[in-house]
């Protein structure tokens, strides 16, 4: 390369240098028109639509995190505030009380309170929930159906591709924009 | 409420299907006391303020390692910035968002009018590639956590001979087309789900990944960085741009004596030998090859569409609508013992067959045509490597092949000029 002509333009320098122009212009192209499309429409997150859930349970183990991102949320203005809540407690309790077998929550992450005669508030203690949705069946098969499923954002990585959405049976999942993160039963 | 009776139970349970309806069996009660109802906590998403973070962080480290790589030469310093990288993009930000799985998002968000991607992945995807158009890939040297990760384990390593490299290349080429084909149909985003390396990053993956990873990770001890050149899809793409980069690794910073030092200091074989010129006899010979290499091109592109195409209904059965109409077909023919949850949903959504197999045909269409162009893509780049394989280079020094250099800078070292270099820049301090 040494005895060569710096001044001449040579037919290799001439295709290299056209070359690369050409793919800049097109990386430059093709990263306008995505941007121009993220610009129109909004931030998406996953979520579960609450209406599509069937509770079967793979949201416990399908997520990339070793405790699910996927948790259960109470919509309390759905709720009967039941003495026998189907979602608490096991089919066939013993007896209405908050002792361990009588629990339908394999990590008793419910917590029944009395508010007062009949009734008793469920709270889902969240650092015990797995997200495996027994709760969500019960209450939904013979209650309001108020407990149901949500991605919890504080936890969710944001996957690009969600790895339960690839598992849900009944493709329940689905993204929605960041401003609006949650699909809240009661506002359905 | 009393006590259901037991019977009931059983009946109830065998009634009232899966789905959660929001059936308002039991009005919700009015308190005599002062409770008031609680509501849903909903906490946030990270804001898009640690996302534009991520993207500064991303430009301050590819600008650092082109100063590194192009113009501090020194290894030590890359491989620290190395480190950093592999502390923020991988462990803290537990490998996700990364350019490679970018890709996923590129191209769904470019086949699909109603999938946008964030302005932050789209920069995560395009500044490593416009920084290898400038500099070459820094971005694999000293940037990427995946890279950091099978460099710092490298301990023992093994040339692998150019004639088993090419072609392993061609499998990173095979993961990049199907990653588009599958992030395009809407299937999956292969490259997120199969990455080896991110279960390290979060401390948790499913048992068949745990294996997988740990695999790639012993692999990597003794084969030098594997993931990143028979693998990586990203890698294909900035293997392309780096060829013609405006600046480039040299082993030497300034002239090559031919002292072949260097020959071995590469451990990913990326770098290029002076080459000596083909005799007479050879010529022929190799015009010939290259005749009826470049006739083989239509042929192994033909072929690959071909093969392409045969198993387009394979690779369809990965999207979910497709696998659906699959297992209802089935139940129709009263093949399945044991209902799926999959079935169960879809017959309590209520929706029509036809219309499902409607939207089954239309993606196994789409797989077709894509299939057949990836599968013909493969044949070409299979045919063209081919061709890249026999044509005579000229090459008088020693020097790092601007495609494959990962940028490591672990050659430096071993360049007498650039210890030369070095010693002459700390004479004046030691004088001073």
């Amino acid at each position: 390369m040494t005895n060569r002509n710096p001044d001449k333009l040579y037919r290799r320098t001439f295709l290299r240098e056209g070359l690369w122009t050409a793919v800049l212009t097109a990386l430059a192209a093709a990263a306008a028109a995505l941007f121009a499309k993220s610009r129109r429409s909004p931030a998406m997150v996953w979520q579960i639509d609450p209406l599509k859930c069937i509770a079967c349970g793979r949201c416990a183990t399908h997520c990339v995190l070793n405790e699910s991102a996927v948790k259960c949320v109470h919509a309390y203005a759905m709720c009967g505030y039941c003495d026998l809540c189907t979602g608490y407690f096991v089919p066939e309790p013993k007896e209405l009380s908050t002792a361990a077998e009588n629990q339908l929550c394999p990590t008793g992450a419910i917590r029944r309170t009395y508010v007062e005669d009949p009734y008793f508030e469920y709270t889902i203690d969240e650092s015990l929930c797995i997200g495996c949705g027994k709760c969500v069946k019960g209450c939904g098969a013979f209650g309001n159906g108020s407990l149901f499923l949500q991605v919890r954002h504080d936890r969710c990585l944001n996957c690009n591709e969600c790895a339960i959405a690839a598992a849900c049976p009944s493709q329940a999942f689905k993204r929605v924009p960041v401003e609006n993160p949650y699909l809240l039963k009661d506002q359905l | 409420m009393s006590r259901i009776p037991s019977v009931l139970w059983i009946l109830l349970w065998l009634v009232v299907a899966a789905p959660a309806l929001s059936v308002q069996r039991f009005p919700p009660p009015e308190f005599e006391n002062e409770y008031v109802i609680p509501s849903p906590t909903t906490p946030m998403p990270r804001s898009e303020i640690y996302q534009a973070a991520d993207v500064v962080v991303l430009t301050a480290a590819l600008l650092a390692a082109s100063w590194l790589v192009l113009k501090k030469r020194s290894r030590r310093a890359i491989v620290l910035l190395m480190l950093a990288s592999l502390a923020y993009f991988g462990f803290w930000r537990k490998g996700c968002i990364c350019p490679i799985g970018a890709i996923g998002n590129i191209s769904l968000a470019l086949f699909n009018s109603d999938f946008a991607i964030p302005w932050t992945t789209a920069a995560f995807f395009f500044l490593p590639l416009v920084f290898a158009l400038f500099f070459g890939r820094v971005f694999c040297g000293a940037v990427c956590p995946l890279g950091a990760l099978q460099d710092i384990v490298l301990l023992r390593p093994i040339q692998i001979p150019l004639w088993l490299e090419t072609p392993l290349r061609l499998l990173a080429w095979l993961y990049l087309l199907m990653a588009i084909l599958y992030a395009a149909a809407g299937s999956a985003f292969l490259i997120c789900r199969y990455d080896p390396f991110v279960a390290f990053f979060r401390f948790s993956a499913n048992p068949a990944m745990w294996v997988i990873s740990f695999a790639m990770l012993a692999m990597a001890v003794f084969i030098p960085r594997p993931y990143c050149r028979f693998l990586c899809p990203y890698g294909v793409i900035l293997r392309q741009l780096a060829r013609f980069s405006k600046l480039s690794v040299t082993i030497t910073p300034d002239e090559c004596i031919h002292c072949r030092l260097c020959e071995n200091a590469c451990p990913f074989g990326a770098i290029d030998k002076p080459t000596v010129e083909w005799p007479q006899t050879e010529r022929s010979k190799g015009r010939r090859r290259l005749l009826l290499l470049m006739a083989l091109l239509p042929v192994l592109t033909a072929a690959g569409a071909a093969l392409g195409y045969a198993l387009h209904s394979k690779m369809a059965m990965s999207h979910p609508v497709v696998r659906l109409a699959y297992l209802t077909g089935l139940e129709q023919k009263g093949l399945l013992k044991e209902l799926p949850e999959e079935i169960k949903a879809f017959h309590a959504a209520g929706q029509s067959s036809e219309v499902l197999c409607r939207q089954a045909d239309a993606k196994q269409r789409q797989f077709a045509v894509g299939g057949a162009l990836a599968g013909g893509g493969m044949g070409l780049i299979a045919g063209g490597m081919l061709i890249a394989g026999s044509i005579f280079w000229k090459r008088t020094d020693y020097q790092a092949n601007r495609g494959s250099c990962l940028a490591c800078g672990r050659c430096f070292n071993s360049c007498p000029r650039h210890r030369l270099r070095l010693k002459r820049n700390q004479q004046p301090e030691k004088n001073g």
